[in-house]
């Protein structure tokens, strides 16, 4: 934690001359013990209650054949053997790997190309273009999905519509898993641009204009003050937008659920999809559980590789 | 299509335009020259962003026939709410919109109370238990509720929490963009300001209460209106702890016509362009909160 205040623990102690806890001391103590407590103590508690309790409950799950009520009957490692040979579970994983691959740097791609024509003092009427690509934000996941539903639609999509105006004959867009995919990660990245546009905007703002204007009077191009000035400058946004869209992949339900429903078939069930249809719709809780401390593992190792990728470059 | 902010000053400000000029003939000649193209590709984008939105609410001003007759137009051809009219007999409405802002006004005032108090205590008070803390709410945002979906459906059952609006609500107040953005704020506060009061003999309560809520106002603002967004659409929790169809939420209610059989395009068209009305008016009137957040104080550490 870079805090570089004083730590007020330390202030008061200096000031008392005598090392004995009189009265004033024990003042202190509730200045700084009581008042903090008091401060986060809510949201401790909800942090044990429906952080650390479920996610204990999940580890135990996880070796039982729990179905939602009754007694656990621990089964050892049985779910894990069984989800490691279970290729449905395969299929989600690895299709949401591919999905997250496909859909970040797109999303990082167009959050970024868009705030810096955002804060290019060039163009004109930015703040409407603002409001414009800000506008999806609004909408919700679900109406995402049925928005680009609509635009791809087999017969009146808008999309085969210009298709075919064009000459072309049209797509059937949703009984294709590829073409399918491509469509979810197209509405993703539609959605999702313009929150991380908005934390690409600061950070252009924090890059001071005399560095890129010494760059310009020493002969970079444009390409290379990007590359050498503002690059660097957003790095640590860079690294949290590639981190938060990552998990925000990851963890990709309910749009996906209005816009394919998973489909073609189960060909894009996605790794929550499929937590979800396996312990709320079939009921099987501990495996379910299994497949989730699988998925928690391995956004844990991304959040790790992300952050010693991090740290090693700043 | 200038907005006002990109108008040159004209009023009193005679000379500054003028220093403008100036510079600009010197090193910033680049910029003048890429002006329109830059315009331009800015505004291509623009109605690349706008277009699949346009065309939705357009086409729920089309009468049902209209929706699938080659060819198609951008505009409707007939004018007609048609489709407003059949989602608000069809789908209760006044209901869902009632149950949704109650979760969405209700978790958003208890997220922004707390994360204040959290991100305030997290940023002033700096020892081994607030460190401890702040590690912990890191790794929410790294391990998303969704990967324990099934044990804290348990959890909600067991205190009793299940199909009721409070089970959708508790759950959803702690939010670790919403303290770290405070936690951030926070930190740009002068600690003398907290010592004077302290000279002062103001309590540690009444300081914060007092002077640092008060004081970061613009914070309590921008959180008030993105936890309101996200609650508004929230699904994945709705859809686990509700299920009883009365006490749906707006996005869950609307899933289930997307999820029919055969999808009734007038109304679900209809339904979601009203679903989305409640949060454009929010966003019109708090839109400066927004664009000029500075979400990124919640984020660099």
């Amino acid at each position: 934690m870079a805090n570089p205040t004083v730590s007020p623990m330390a202030a008061p102690e200096v000031l008392s001359p005598v090392p004995v806890r009189t009265k004033s001391q024990q003042r202190r103590r509730n200045r700084y013990v009581i008042a903090p407590l008091i401060l986060i103590g809510i949201n401790v508690v909800l942090f044990l209650v429906f952080f650390v309790w479920p996610g204990a409950l999940g580890l135990i799950y996880s070796f039982t054949d729990y179905r939602g009520v009754g007694k656990l009957h621990f089964i050892g490692l049985a779910n894990f053997q069984k989800l490691f040979a279970d290729s449905t579970f395969y299929a989600a994983l690895s299709r949401t790997f591919l999905y997250t691959v496909l859909s970040v740097p797109l999303v990082y791609v167009s959050s970024l190309g868009v705030a810096a024509l955002l804060v290019s003092k060039a163009v004109r009427g930015r703040t409407a273009a603002k409001v414009v690509i800000f506008l999806p934000w609004l909408i919700s996941p679900i109406v995402v999905g049925v928005i680009w539903k609509w635009m791809f639609g087999q017969d009146f999509g808008f999309v085969n519509f210009v298709i075919s105006t064009l000459g072309g004959s049209p797509v059937q867009w949703s009984s294709n898993g590829n073409l399918a995919l491509m469509v979810v990660i197209f509405a993703a990245a539609w959605g999702g641009t313009a929150f991380n546009m908005l934390l690409f905007i600061a950070a252009l703002k924090n890059i001071p204009e005399a560095l890129l204007e010494a760059a310009e009077l020493d002969g970079a191009n444009a390409w290379q003050r990007f590359r050498n000035v503002t690059l660097p400058g957003i790095a640590p946004t860079s690294f949290m937008v590639i981190l938060l869209s990552t998990i925000h992949a990851m963890k990709e339900f309910a749009m996906i659920q209005a816009l394919t429903n998973g489909g073609p078939g189960t060909e894009n069930t996605l790794i929550v999809q499929y937590i979800y249809k396996t312990g709320f719709e079939q009921s099987k809780v501990g495996y379910a559980s299994a497949a989730s401390m699988v998925l928690m593992v391995v956004l844990l190792a991304i959040a790790l590789i992300q952050l010693r990728f991090n740290r090693k470059k700043g | 299509m200038a907005s006002a902010t990109d108008l040159p000053p004209i009023v009193g400000e005679v000379a500054i335009p003028a220093v403008k000029a100036a510079r600009s003939r010197g090193g910033r000649e680049g910029r003048t020259r890429l002006s329109a193209p830059l315009t331009g590709l800015l505004w291509l984008v623009v109605g690349i962003y706008a277009l699949p939105l346009l065309w939705f609410i357009l086409s729920s001003f089309k009468p049902g026939s209209e929706l699938f007759s080659y060819p198609l137009s951008m505009f409707p051809r007939e004018w007609t709410f048609q489709g407003f009219f059949d989602a608000w007999e069809r789908v209760d409405f006044a209901r869902y919109f009632l149950n949704t802002a109650t979760v969405a006004l209700v978790t958003t005032a208890l997220t922004v109370f707390f994360s204040a108090c959290t991100g305030y205590a997290l940023a002033k008070y700096n020892n081994k238990g607030t460190r401890l803390f702040f590690v912990c709410i890191l790794a929410t945002t790294m391990l998303p509720t969704e990967v324990i979906l099934n044990p804290t459906f348990t959890v909600i059952r067991d205190l009793g929490l299940y199909n009721s609006l409070a089970g959708i609500i508790v759950p959803s107040v702690l939010t670790a963009t919403g303290v770290f953005m405070f936690r951030q704020f926070f930190l740009t506060v002068p600690d003398d300001l907290l010592h004077s009061a302290r000279i002062d003999g103001a309590s540690e309560l009444a300081i914060f209460f007092r002077i640092m809520l008060p004081l970061s106002r613009p914070i309590l603002f921008t959180l008030a209106i993105f936890s309101f967004q996200w609650r508004w659409n929230d699904y994945i929790w709705p859809l686990i702890v509700l299920n009883d169809p009365k006490s749906y939420t707006l996005q869950v209610a609307l899933r289930s016509i997307v999820g029919a059989e055969n999808i009734d395009w007038p109304v679900l068209l209809g339904a979601s362009v009203i679903s989305i009305l409640p949060l454009v008016l929010v966003f019109a009137v708090f839109q400066k909160y927004v664009l000029n957040a500075d979400v990124n104080a919640g984020l660099k550490d």
